[in-house]
């Protein structure tokens, strides 16, 4: 089963290398991995997509809460959560067939990056499932090149406002 | 007062109450150990191999509790740590090593002597750290110490770059320590532990199983006391060796691989497992699908990734031991358990350890019992294999933290310099280290170390000639084919030798002449009768190591054994179990 957990971890040198090699040393499934640094510049927030049943999951959560650089875990797998990714691909795109290409992409709404003469770059965000869908109906034009930025995610705002004083409306 | 890097480090070391360091120096540390020349509170111990630094750091914490700390150089002085620090990892030992490196102007350089400690060592330790900055130097010792001796405790390394030892600061160092991603739960769930103390009541056949976790909360009173007030039979973990004495009514002995019948037949019948700071290694569970399968567990540790890890747990309770032995103890009743009492000590009675061994030659038990009878308030290293098992075994031990062992890594060579190590934190005991032939070579050179700080320890090294846990092995599973396992073997041996022989070559080395090569006392007991004189003899040496070497069975093997795999009633007893 696929899992997300977004955590906060202090934003040193080598923390990164501290997660990915608990996931190959411990012989987890490690899909994505990104980082960026947080609104306080002494925290980087991780973004990770792993897989493993409900055992391997719950020991991946306990030996991350081991690593003395990780401040707090956050398990998105079940709570309402946005996620998304960004890719930039590049596809051979000849003048007679550009028209179709900026059609598919303007159904995804990806955006259209740079034009040359025999190939162009689109960006698209979304979810990973969205993007797979992406590339895969732009697998007959060719694509050529596929970067893709890994999954960042984000815990939902409550929707329902907290019952003030004295009741009903 | 502005001071350098490397005596931030020393005022550091004296402000945690440090009186020994284990170290061995080099380039990159020279500034460190230049302020220790003049230093009166500490004293280092210089070892002749960085292995055995930090093995006698270890045996040091080990045997007291307290922290252990090794000082090295940089590069190869930092590489030759890992297995020490792993060793101590996988056992949760207190240990600060600090590894100078190279200056940080030349960090990736690949200049003299560079590695990249903190990216090896990172496995294998409880954290790590590169001071790149001074400022941070003072704080990130502080923690250093915080972090390995706190929660489950472990090795933490600093390295330190040589320009960050010789710079100028004004930070001292912190009296306080507060570490936002670290904060171990010590206070266990009340409502766990009463929900235990209620099954344990109404349990028919309840086991305590204990593990290292025990000594390492220094709560074997407090454990000792309950056992005395439920009367619930006991075993024990390689690790938790010591918990109960050996000769306890209720102790059934170690379980696992080579456990004892009682203990393994204990846990494969019991109702109730309440397992207290042990992490059901493999050794001890067998086939984990067939472990405990009529048993509820209850687990106690202070790691939350130990529980549900290998078996799944019914009760967590995550915390220190101690205090939630403490909490528990008030509410425990007496379950009514008299005919698995009784059970127990017909399977203990019918099928106690025997110490005959086939073969000629002394028993190897029989030496163990003997040391047991000379030296019974001995501490006891171990080597790994079949010395660990049979010292395991067959000692009578009576206090915590008695034996210190390489339980989870199985370092051949601990045995040696720990047994140094703790030598020196407890001059008035007797520390004997019981090793094989093959493992003793392994941190031999530490001879030198143990002769120039005077010190008693003794080494009994039962020598079998073979590396005999692998060719036990070898002889049950392989068909006696001896690979690489026989150390007298030469060209001149008959292609696979599948015995020894008349026509064996003599041994190498002669162990009484290297003993006094290094001016310690060396003596070799052939004849049974002789162990226990000269078990006298050595008790009487008390300023210079002595190396005891014990001629042996050659083919003696360790009993009961669970063959990998199975389950832990599926015991081998002895050789007539062998078709």
């Amino acid at each position: 089963m696929k899992h997300v957990i977004s955590m906060l971890v202090e934003n040193h040198q080598g923390v990164l290398s501290r997660i990915s090699g608990l996931f190959s040393g411990r012989g987890y499934n490690l899909e994505s991995i990104t980082a960026g640094v947080t609104r306080d510049p002494t925290i980087s927030r991780i973004t990770l997509v792993c897989y493993g049943d409900d055992v391997v999951f719950e020991q991946i959560k306990k030996q991350l809460n081991r690593l003395i650089d990780v401040i707090k875990i956050a398990d998105l797998t079940e709570k309402p959560a946005i996620h998304r990714e960004l890719a930039l691909i590049k596809v051979k795109a000849e003048p007679k067939i550009r028209g179709e290409i900026f059609q598919v992409a303007d159904v995804f709404r990806a955006k259209v990056l740079d034009v040359g003469t025999d190939s162009m770059v689109l960006e698209l965000t979304g979810s990973s499932e969205k993007i797979d869908d992406f590339t895969n109906i732009l697998q007959p034009y060719n694509v050529t090149e596929l970067a893709r930025s890994g999954l960042i995610s984000m815990e939902r705002a409550k929707k329902t406002a907290k019952k003030t004083k004295g009741g009903k409306q | 007062m502005s001071m350098t890097g490397a005596q931030l480090v020393i005022e550091a070391l004296k402000s945690e109450k440090v009186d020994t360091i284990f170290g061995y120096p080099g380039g990159a540390v020279i500034p460190i150990f230049d302020v220790l020349f003049s230093e009166k509170s500490m004293h280092v111990v210089l070892t002749r191999h960085e292995q055995g630094a930090v093995h006698a750091a270890d045996g040091y914490a080990r045997s007291t509790g307290k922290t252990g700390v090794v000082l090295v150089t940089s590069g190869p002085g930092a590489t030759n740590t890992i297995t020490g620090l792993a060793t101590a990892n996988f056992d949760s030992v207190p240990i600060v090593c600090i590894t100078g490196q190279v200056p940080t102007h030349m960090i990736g350089n690949d200049a003299f002597q560079e590695a990249d400690t903190v990216g090896i060592s990172r496995p294998v330790t409880k954290h790590n750290y590169l001071v790149t900055d001074i400022k941070d130097l003072g704080r990130v010792l502080k923690e250093a110490f915080y972090i390995a001796s706190t929660g489950r405790p472990g090795p933490v390394l600093v390295d330190i770059p040589k320009d960050i030892q010789l710079h100028k600061t004004d930070t001292t160092f912190p009296q306080r320590v507060q570490i936002r991603g670290y904060n171990p739960l010590t206070k266990g769930h009340s409502g766990q532990i009463k929900k235990a103390a209620e099954l344990l009541k109404k349990s028919k056949k309840p086991l305590f199983y204990v593990g290292g976790g025990l000594h390492i909360s220094n709560s074997i009173g407090i454990f000792r006391k309950i056992v005395e007030k439920t009367n619930v039979p006991t075993i024990s973990s390689l690790m938790g060796i010591g918990a109960l004495p050996s000769t306890h009514p209720r102790y059934l002995g170690m379980l696992g691989m080579h456990g004892t019948f009682a203990a393994n037949m204990g846990v494969m019948s019991s109702d109730l497992l309440f397992a207290i700071g042990t992490r059901f290694d493999d050794r001890a569970t067998g086939d984990l699908s067939k472990f405990a399968k009529g048993a509820k567990i209850i687990h106690i540790d202070i790691d939350p990734a130990s529980i549900s890890r290998n078996v799944s747990v019914d009760i967590p309770i995550v915390g220190d031991a101690k205090l939630i032995l403490e909490e528990l103890y008030p509410i425990l009743e007496k379950p009514s358990i008299d005919s698995w009492i009784e059970e127990t000590g017909q399977w203990k009675k019918n099928h106690p350890l025997s110490p005959e061994t086939s073969g000629d030659g002394i028993s190897p038990p029989k030496v163990i019992k003997r040391i047991s009878e000379v030296f019974p308030d001995a501490i006891i290293t171990t080597e790994v294999g079949q010395n660990q098992m049979w010292a395991a075994l067959f000692y009578d031990f009576k206090k915590p933290r008695s034996l210190l062992t390489s339980g989870g890594l199985g370092t051949m060579g601990y045995g040696f310099p720990a047994a140094i190590g703790a030598q020196i934190a407890n001059r008035d005991r007797t520390v004997i280290d019981i090793a094989g032939d093959g493992s003793i070579q392994m941190n031999i050179q530490e001879l030198a170390t143990a002769v120039q700080e005077e010190l008693p320890v003794i080494v009994a090294i039962l020598n079998n000639g073979y590396l005999g846990m692998v060719r036990q092995w070898q002889e049950l599973f392989n068909e006696k084919r001896y690979s690489s396992t026989c150390l007298a073997r030469r060209p001149s041996c008959p292609p696979q030798c599948k015995e020894p022989g008349d026509y064996c070559p003599p041994y190498i080395p002669d162990f009484v002449k290297l003993a006094e090569a290094y001016n310690a006392a060396g003596f070799r007991v052939v004849n049974e009768e002789d162990i226990i004189p000269v078990l006298k003899e050595a008790k009487k040496i008390r300023n210079r190591p002595v190396v005891i070497e014990f001629l042996v069975s050659r083919e003696a093997n360790v009993w009961p054994m669970v063959p990998a795999g199975a389950g832990n009633n599926e015991m081998l007893l002895g050789e007539e179990d062998l078709i």
